[in-house]
């Protein structure tokens, strides 16, 4: 019985410092290693000390996999590999690997330079920390060492996420990260093969939801966005500079392509422009739709979209602003929306979900007069609009992975313990029988090894070759049957009938008095005691399973009433 | 008659001198072909090793072998075979035996005996693949052999068990292209046992081998092609394999489950862990339903495919696959479309939109929800969202075929439709805007529908915005603030894409007269009238007013109250538009004004028709005139072709047989004309001069009749013989002209050789048609064939003269259906004054745009000509992507002609016009043998002339000398 052990140190049966340590054939693995967004205190990072009290982790941990550049699933990473102390290799894929650090870096800078906390890792433990980093491709095996393997499969949700199969001899755990079952604008979906792994670990943000088409949503934004600026109103869309923004960014660029509109759009520089080159960089990560294409233009050489300068906020004429961060509650967004709430011809789209305590919650709850520091009071006078831009697989896409990849068993992690609870019940309901990835079949060839060399040969041969006997495994089975006639009749009519409902297979009638029903034979009796009932003999191989148990149960249920 | 012919020829072999070199050279071809298998044996004996057998062989293939020195060649390969060891050869032989077997004229069961005997005795896969592929070929070829057939499946069942999956999967093939739904009995040792073809193929589908499992299903679907009718058994079985770990698999047994469907759409099959039944149609709906969201998007493509083809299915299930369940934290929730429809239906449109909007609305019962085995649930909402676009477009067509079939499906799949407006890539937009069309009998669009719609009208492909024009032509609009919509968004497209503006005209001229009543409240805000001020008259030459007009006008075709809505100077204007654009502006019933009816009622067919009636007559009556004297021929000829051509004028439907039947008659008129000509009694120095008049004849017929051949679309054979028998006396007609004009002797042979192989082309192309011929010129002429042979040329011009004179007018049956091909071309336009001015030596691009209408394969036949003042003549063959299909019979050219030369002192205008290129060399049947091979595809493009099919265009440009 494989034994594979999982314990999340965070991300269990809630969302944020995604970190799970699988232990499988003896090996140890940690999938992630994440921060948690709501804290500012220790619990904001895992808690190593579960692994060890003391001494360093590489001893415990055979390797690290981080799933995509999502703070919440690498942002523990310098902490653990240079405070904490790890020096093992950490797997991720190249996008994740470019990414990531910029991300790091940034957060970095919010919590020591913002915040002025200390003791924190610094811009050196990210370099050396990242130095540490291996970097895969997609559906490349890597050999971590002889015994332990992973691989890596297309996830969707991030630039370069990516779910990662870990497999320790014969058994196997799919870890999935994030993941995205419906295809974006600049993203394909999650894809996985019938690799029928012991585990999979899975998301479930949405559990209970089932999404729309996200043609609506999109058909809905461009129009709104259209509108605006057909009006000559200004429109700001504020975005989180990584993931949904390029997505947007792809949907209003094509849109002016094909509208051939020429309001200008900007994006707010910064982080962005060092990720919107990764973004070209790796094409092949991207849709069919750009990877087609990138040969005549590469889909992130934006055209329409422009750098923005502080000073643009102010020119006349239409104009679309991306402005970070997303949540209007600092920054260069916030001061646009400041400059622009006045007019009603403007807009404000917000992409996504927004904390409660923003000027983006306010807004979106209605609120059209805000306090803004010193007393003074904002009046919005321009449209908000919400929009939901979401990238985790929906019930239906969950459902959906689970039958592609054929698991064992399934766990459910990074979603809310009761929503989980659902989809628990309807995996077990809708996957009751979940394959057998080991069920019996018969022997077609042996690979023989010898002297470290492979030989595939028919199982006969095999058997003189090293000089052994075929043991033939056999069942049989009485059937009672009440019949007062003689064997030989009761052995006839078991003939007749048989002959009569096997039309497809070889039924024969040997003159022993026996029956065979291809390889099966059957042969009657009396009874002991009761001359009245004959007792059938039915004896099969073990390759004839099928037809013999077949055959048992179609002679339990008697004969026919003799016709004469 | 050929036997007889080469006799003569060699009688008089030593008597003229110049055909006894001709003669050699065909005799030394005849000499090469028994030689054949002679040369092969030899070339094997030389070869020493396996590579250079290999090398020989593959020389071998490359030539073509006639079908009496097939035998021959397979004993020599035979015999080959059985001496090689090296199984490379014996791979390559098997295939070349293959390969022979198909020659046509070759009856290849003599060597199906060979074949099975050294299958038996093969050991290497490969080979046995191979021979097992070449008694397919066998097979096929003896179709109606049962004994063969049946003895070729015993061999493949006997060989099913091999190790290989190569020879298996050929064993399967043969399996399913010769095995009978006849049972035989088998006559080896299983001795009771029936052999039932579906069943052995069946066991396979649980093969070991997923490419043996994909060669059983191919099979079994081969069986049903074939028109054996499938067990219903096989369902379960082929239901089984849609969970295979391949996709080849999985893709093939989707093919499978629909074609069991089809058969069997009726019956009932149990639904698993449930006591519900089900129909077969909708249970094997669901399934295939199921895989459009399955892992490889080939199964993907191929499911959503075969969706749009399952008719039978009940609505419910059909409704089903558009509905996704939406659910948020286990609440229901509307869908975008749900609550699109619900605003639009409370009168709340413009919202805007609010936060919570689409907040999840009633508790859902946990135990409902089914997240998979819903079958059908949501299968187009997964299609169209899939990430390859492949997919995609699958998902449209099958969502148009089965819109098609069922409105109240068409009404419910709008919504996606509209959505799919909006896709990433332009080739799925334009398929769902095309579908749109194909279903918008069935539909009426709401306003926020309509309003997505219109939307797209800015989209900078024009490909997209002419499809969109097409779809507006044909939409059913629910209210006059949507009609009021069409028309501002097209206008705005008018702005922002001048050269739509055609397109855009005629898609008013439908929407007005599609919606006469919701255009008239809009009357007097369109034409900006007053109840008491005039108002400023607008400019004409707007095209923006015009497309106003053109709508108004539609729509008071139908609407006699809307005239009285006009001003002064719109009734002026429509008196212009009426003239100038015809075709967009309808006869209207003014007041004051004498209606000009063109009363043409299309519900008479053609053949009660008067004009069709006069047609046919006037036709009849040339065809009786056998023995009337020149004169009245001639004039009798003439004025048949003058009525015909103004027929043709005044009846378009009848305009193609019009023109085709009077372009004969001209032929026919040209011919008689030539012949009366005085130079043939005049003395021969004399003619000289006249002789222009008949070589011009001849010419100008030659051109009418490729005219005839190519042109029109619709041209049956028994036409082209008739039309090739005019060239033919074309031909004769120049041959007897060129006799008489020159002197000498020489060159008149080449001419005869060259005429009477003519002769014999004709007679043999059309073998068939020869006895409907009778009488004719040819008929005469193949009758004193071998006599020409041995003539003198001087001889044969005689003879061909006298029955040139003698022949009849052959009668030219009317085929059912004609048209005449005709382009135009619409840019460029030839009115600008400004020339194209460019650097000489470099390129300048020029658009063109034209419609082709009834031109048959547009593709390989039209080639853009530019003519250059200095005389120098360019061809340009556009691309095959330059060509639309926007309808049956039309066809829209959308390239550009780089044109160059060298500097000119003063701006000038080039030619451009349309040609219609033509081979007649197409229509000779080729052998099998050379088809694929390198010859044959240059025989298909070259081109032997070409016709001119437009008005040609006059562009002005002007090469500017380059700068230094």
């Amino acid at each position: 019985m494989p034994e594979i052990r999982v314990t999340p140190l965070g991300a269990g049966q809630d969302v944020g410092r995604s970190c799970i340590l699988v232990s499988i054939g003896g090996k140890n693995v940690m999938l992630d290693c994440g921060m948690h967004m709501g804290f500012n205190d220790d619990r904001r990072f895992p808690d190593f000390s579960y692994i060890t009290r003391n001494g360093r982790l590489t001893d415990f941990l055979d390797c690290v996999i981080i799933s995509h550049f999502h703070l919440d699933h690498c942002g523990a990473l310098p902490y653990f590999s240079e405070m904490v102390g790890y020096d093992g290799p950490i797997y991720m894929t190249h996008p994740t690997q470019a990414i990531c650090p910029i991300l790091l870096e940034d957060y970095r800078k919010i919590a020591v330079d913002k915040k002025g906390e200390a003791n924190f890792f610094t811009s050196q433990m990210i370099k050396d920390c990242m130095k540490k980093v291996v970097a895969v491709h997609l559906h490349q095996t890597v050999q971590v060492d002889d015994e332990l393997e992973i691989k890596a499969y297309y996830a969707g949700h991030v630039l370069g996420a990516a779910m990662f199969q870990i497999k320790v001899g014969s058994e196997s755990v799919v870890y999935t990260g994030d993941y995205n079952m419906t295809p974006d604008r600049h993203l394909g979906a999650a894809w996985i093969d019938k690799c029928r792994p012991n585990l999979l670990i899975t998301e479930s943000t949405y559990a209970t939801t089932i999404r729309d088409s996200k043609r609506c949503r999109e058909r809905d934004f461009l129009k709104k966005v259209h509108e605006a600026v057909e009006r000559g109103g200004k429109v700001l869309i504020p975005v989180f500079a990584l993931g949904r923004a390029q997505e947007l960014c792809i949907l209003l660029e094509t849109f002016w392509e094909r509208m051939n509109l020429k309001a200008p759009i900007y994006f707010s520089t910064g982080l962005t422009e060092k990720a919107n080159h990764y973004y070209k960089l790796f094409i092949t990560w991207t849709n069919q739709k750009i990877r087609k294409t990138f040969v005549q233009r590469n889909m992130f050489e934006f055209k329409h979209i422009k750098a923005f300068d502080r000073a643009f906020a102010d020119n006349p004429g239409p104009m679309v602003v991306f402005a970070t961060p997303g949540m209007l509650h600092a920054g260069q967004s916030l001061q646009i929306f400041r400059k622009w709430a006045g007019n009603e011809k403007n807009m404000v789209i917000m992409p996504g979900y927004c904390v409660q305590g923003t000027v983006g919650h306010k807004i979106l709850s209605g609120q059209r007069k805000l306090e803004m520091e010193g007393r003074q009071v904002l009046e919005v006078k321009m449209q908000v609009e919400y929009m939901s831009f979401s990238a985790h697989a929906d019930a239906k896409g969950i459902m959906q992975l689970v039958g592609q990849a054929e698991p064992e068993s399934v766990l459910l992690v990074h979603g809310e313990a009761k929503k989980m609870e659902f989809l628990k019940q309807k995996i077990e309901q809708e996957f009751r029988l979940l394959p057998d990835a080991k069920k019996p079949r018969l022997l077609h060839g042996t690979l023989i090894m010898k002297d470290s060399n492979f030989r595939l040969v028919s199982s006969e041969q095999a058997l003189k070759e090293l000089g052994l006997a075929e043991h033939q495994l056999r069942f049989t089975c009485r059937v009672h049957l009440h019949d007062p006639r003689k064997e030989q009749e009761t052995a006839m009519r078991v003939y007749s009938h048989l002959k009569s409902v096997l039309k497809e297979h070889c039924v024969q009638h040997l003159p022993d008095g026996s029956v065979t029903v291809e390889s099966i034979l059957i042969q009657a009796a009396a009874h002991s005691e009761d001359p009245g009932t004959k007792v059938l003999l039915v004896s099969w191989t073990y390759q004839d399973e099928e037809l013999g148990s077949h055959l048992t149960s179609l002679l339990k249920k008697g004969l026919p009433q003799a016709a004469s | 008659m050929a036997a007889h012919l080469k006799k003569r020829v060699y009688e008089e072999f030593t008597k003229v001198v110049q055909q006894q070199q001709e003669e050699i050279a065909t005799k030394k071809l005849r000499l090469t072909k028994p030689s054949k298998s002679a040369a092969l044996h030899i070339d094997l004996c030389k070869a020493t090793s396996p590579a250079d057998a290999l090398q020989y062989l593959l020389q071998f293939a490359r030539k073509p072998v006639e079908a009496e020195s097939v035998e021959g060649v397979v004993r020599i390969l035979l015999e080959h075979y059985y001496k090689e060891n090296d199984p490379s050869v014996r791979l390559k032989i098997a295939s070349l035996l293959g390969l022979l077997s198909k020659t046509a004229g070759f009856s290849p069961d003599c060597i199906m005996d060979d074949a099975i005997n050294i299958l038996q005795n093969e050991k290497s896969h490969q080979v046995l693949a191979q021979l097992l592929d070449t008694l397919l070929a066998i097979g096929t070829k003896l179709p109606e052999n049962q004994a063969i057939q049946m003895r070729l499946v015993d061999v493949a069942c006997k060989h099913l068990t091999d190790t290989s999956h190569g020879v298996r999967n050929k064993c399967l093939q043969l399996l399913g292209n010769l095995g009978s739904l006849e049972k035989s009995v088998t006559k080896d040792g299983e001795g009771l046992a029936v052999r039932d073809v579906q069943k052995i193929i069946g066991d396979y589908f649980s093969d070991q081998d997923p490419r043996v499992r994909t060669a059983a299903i191919k099979a079994m679907l081969q069986l049903h092609e074939r028109g054996l009718k499938l067990h219903q058994t096989i369902y379960n079985q082929a239901c089984k394999l849609l969970s295979d770990d391949y996709e080849q698999v999985r893709s093939a047994a989707v093919q499978l489950i629909w074609v069991v469907s089809q058969l069997y759409p009726e019956s009932i099959v149990p639904i698993p862990s449930s006591n519900e039944e089900i129909r077969l149609v909708d249970d094997a709906f669901g399934k295939i339903c199921h895989m459009v969201s399955d892992g490889s998007w080939v199964v993907r493509v191929q499911a959503a495919k075969l969706l749009g083809s399952m008719e039978q299915v009940s609505s419910h299930f059909l409704e089903q696959t558009l509905d996704k369940k939406l659910m948020s934290d286990l609440r229901r929730k509307r869908t975008a479309h749900e609550r699109a429809k619900e605003l639009y239906s409370s009168g709340e449109f413009s919202s805007g939109r609010k936060w919570g909007d689409d907040a999840p609305k009633e508790e859902i019962d946990t135990g409902a929800v089914n997240l998979i085995e819903s079958g059908a649930c949501g299968a187009f909402v997964h299609g169209l969202e899939d990430e390859m676009y492949e997919v995609r477009i699958a998902a449209v067509e099958a969502l148009c075929m089965l819109a098609q079939s069922s409105p109240s499906f068409a009404e419910k799949c709008l919504d996606f439709l509209v959505d799919m407006f909006n896709d990433e890539i332009e080739e799925v937009r334009l398929q769902s805007i095309h579908t749109m069309r194909k279903i918008s009998n069935n539909i009426t669009l709401r306003e926020d529908q309509l309003d997505t719609v219109l939307a797209v009208l800015e989209d900078s492909s024009r490909d997209i915005r002419e499809a969109l024009h097409e779809l507006l032509c044909c939409t059913n609009v629910s209210t006059k603030e949507g009609i009021h919509l069409a028309l501002v968004e097209l206008l705005k497209n008018l702005t922002k894409y001048p050269t739509d503006r055609d397109s855009i005209w005629k898609c008013l001229k439908f929407l007005g007269s599609r919606h006469p009543t919701l255009v008239l409240p809009l009357v007097p805000e369109l034409l900006s009238t007053h109840p008491f001020f005039d108002t400023a008259e607008p400019d004409m030459d707007d095209p923006a007013y015009i497309a106003v007009l053109v709508l108004i006008f539609n729509a008071a075709k139908t609407c006699p109250t809307m005239p009285a809505l006009f001003s002064d100077h719109t009734f002026r204007h429509y008196a212009y538009l009426r003239d100038s654009l015809s075709h967009l502006v309808p006869a209207l019933r003014l007041p004051g004004r004498k209606l000009v009816s063109s009363a043409v009622s299309a519900n008479i067919t053609p053949h009660e028709d008067p004009s069709h009636q006069f047609l046919q007559q006037s036709l009849e009556r040339v065809y009786s005139l056998q023995h009337l004297d020149p004169q009245g021929t001639q004039e009798l000829l003439e004025l048949t072709i003058r009525d015909l051509q103004r027929l043709g004028e005044l009846q378009s439907e009848l305009a193609g047989v019009a023109d085709f039947s009077a372009t004969y008659l001209r032929c026919q008129l040209l011919l008689i004309k030539a012949l009366q000509e005085k130079l043939w009694n005049v003395a021969a120095p004399l003619y000289l001069k006249q002789s222009d008049l008949a070589s011009a004849a001849a010419k100008q017929i030659m051109e009418e009749t490729y005219k005839m051949e190519f042109m029109y679309s619709g041209v049956e054979n028994k036409q082209v013989v008739i039309i090739h028998h005019m060239r033919l006396q074309a031909k004769a007609l120049q041959l007897i002209v060129t006799a008489r004009t020159t002197r000498g002797v020489d060159p008149l042979f080449g001419m005869c050789e060259k005429f009477l192989q003519e002769v014999d082309f004709f007679q043999r192309c059309f073998i068939a048609d020869l006895p409907h011929l009778q009488d004719s010129f040819v008929d005469k002429l193949l009758d004193l064939m071998p006599r020409l042979m041995t003539s003198k040329p001087v001889e044969v011009v005689k003879i061909v003269q006298t029955m040139l004179r003698q022949s009849t007018f052959l009668h030219l049956p009317l085929p059912e259906q004609i048209h005449k091909a005709s382009a135009t071309i619409i840019e460029p336009a030839g009115e600008s004054d400004n020339p194209l001015r460019f650097t000489s030596g470099l390129v300048v691009a020029l658009d063109v745009d034209a419609t082709l209408e009834h031109v048959q394969d547009p593709q390989s036949t039209v080639k853009v000509q530019v003519l250059y003042p200095d005389g120098q003549a360019q061809m340009i063959h556009p691309k095959p992507a330059d060509f639309r299909n926007p309808g049956p019979g039309r066809h829209r050219l959308i390239t550009q002609v780089y044109l160059s030369h060298t500097a000119w002192t003063e701006p000038c205008q080039v030619e451009v016009r349309l040609l219609l290129a033509y081979n007649s060399n197409s229509r000779i049947p080729k052998s099998p043998w050379i088809e694929g091979g390198e010859v044959s595809s240059q025989v298909e493009t070259s081109i032997e002339g070409t016709i001119p099919f437009s008005k040609s265009v006059k562009v002005y440009i002007m090469p500017k000398p380059a700068r230094r």
